[in-house]
């Protein structure tokens, strides 16, 4: 059992079906989608209100997603936790800014990485929230659901994705 | 109902959303997806990891979702989409996704294994998102409506019943995964 836990990594239908079945403990017991965007439009709040709290409840995006510490935002840092977890146990924790794909193409700059991380993390966090949801609560959770939106959602994640990494790092069918 | 009491008590839920969040961590952590070449790798179609997991994840999570649907335990949680939201949002993300290489929830998980880089990506999603905030006024106002979708789900798009859907695409699914397999991918 314990070898369970110290192995670097599981089957992916394993992982998989595991997130299938906390999809079901999060509609049952928390009656939502399991989503991970929406935690950062929270902390994003956050910060607004410390620097103006009325300015930031008069926001009409705010008033519809809370800057609260709630189910939602929680979950960010449960992810941290149980990745940092699973990383120790297995022996695999290695801390890194440049990842060594990244390293082979372009170099080990940590600037470049770094200016590369914040741009595309900008690009993330206001295309989750302008299409409602992200991987987890588009791609899994309303996909599955069978949700239009969500599967379109998916399907544009892949599409710019795919011809993104491309243009980065050449596609690899051509 | 047990389950109405858990939903509405709002300690139980920062507990439940702990928990929730750990064993997601250490699941996407065992499954290689905190690792940014393999998600660069799902991208460039040369590591399927990504899309076993995903594909996994809603075979499972949809037989469960519409049982207990059906045994009328959860209801589903379906927004609306539009050509001006969903598209134009879903590229832009998209994009993001290949340049930082995690998505929101990988990119916290990441963090978690020891990667700065995906640290330094969590900032910038806040960031992203706080954008959209400030935006979110004048987009409701103009892009984010344009092209509303003509239905909320799938089986009202081709008219057959939720039940046979499901089905249909677990089988398919399914066959994918097989394909995925025999291909050695």
């Amino acid at each position: 059992m314990i070898e369970w836990f110290t192995m670097a990594r599981w089957s992916p239908y394993i992982v998989g079906a595991g997130i299938g079945i906390l999809i079901w403990t999060a509609f049952l017991l928390s009656d939502r989608p399991l989503g991970c965007s929406t935690a950062y439009a929270k902390s994003a709040g956050m910060v607004e209100s410390v620097f103006s709290r009325k300015k930031c409840e008069q926001m009409p995006y705010y008033q519809k997603v809370t800057p609260t510490v709630d189910w939602q935002w929680i979950l960010v840092i449960g992810l941290i936790a149980g990745a940092f977890l699973s990383a120790y146990l297995s022996g695999t924790f290695t801390i890194l800014i440049v990842p060594p794909f990244f390293a082979e193409a372009f170099g080990t700059d940590a600037i470049l990485r770094s200016a590369m991380a914040l741009a595309g993390g900008v690009l993330l966090g206001l295309g989750a929230r302008w299409a409602g949801g992200c991987t987890s609560g588009h791609g899994i959770s309303g996909t599955l659901q069978l949700s239009l939106a969500s599967w379109v959602a998916a399907i544009c994640f892949f599409a710019a994705g795919i011809i993104v990494a491309g243009l980065i790092y050449g596609f690899s069918f051509i | 109902m047990a389950c109405e009491r858990i939903r509405s008590h709002s300690a139980a839920q920062i507990g439940l959303g702990l928990v929730t969040g750990f064993v997601f961590g250490f699941l996407l952590q065992k499954g290689g997806v905190t690792n940014y070449d393999v998600i660069i790798g799902q991208l460039l179609l040369t590591d399927f990891t990504v899309v076993k997991i995903m594909l996994s994840a809603i075979v499972v999570g949809m037989i469960g979702i519409f049982l207990m649907k059906s045994a009328g335990l959860v209801r589903l949680h379906i927004a609306r989409g539009s050509w001006g939201a969903t598209v134009a949002g879903g590229l832009i993300f998209g994009t993001g996704f290949a340049v930082l290489g995690y998505c929101p929830g990988t990119a916290a998980a990441a963090f978690g294994s020891g990667a700065l880089d995906a640290l330094i990506g969590m900032v910038g999603i806040a960031i992203g998102a706080g954008i959209f905030a400030r935006l979110y006024p004048a987009l409701d106002r103009s892009i984010l409506k344009k092209g509303t979708f003509p239905a909320d789900t799938i089986p009202e798009v081709i008219g057959v019943k939720p039940g046979i859907v499901a089905v249909g695409v677990i089988v398919l699914i399914i066959g994918l995964l097989y394909l995925l397999a025999v291909a050695g991918l």
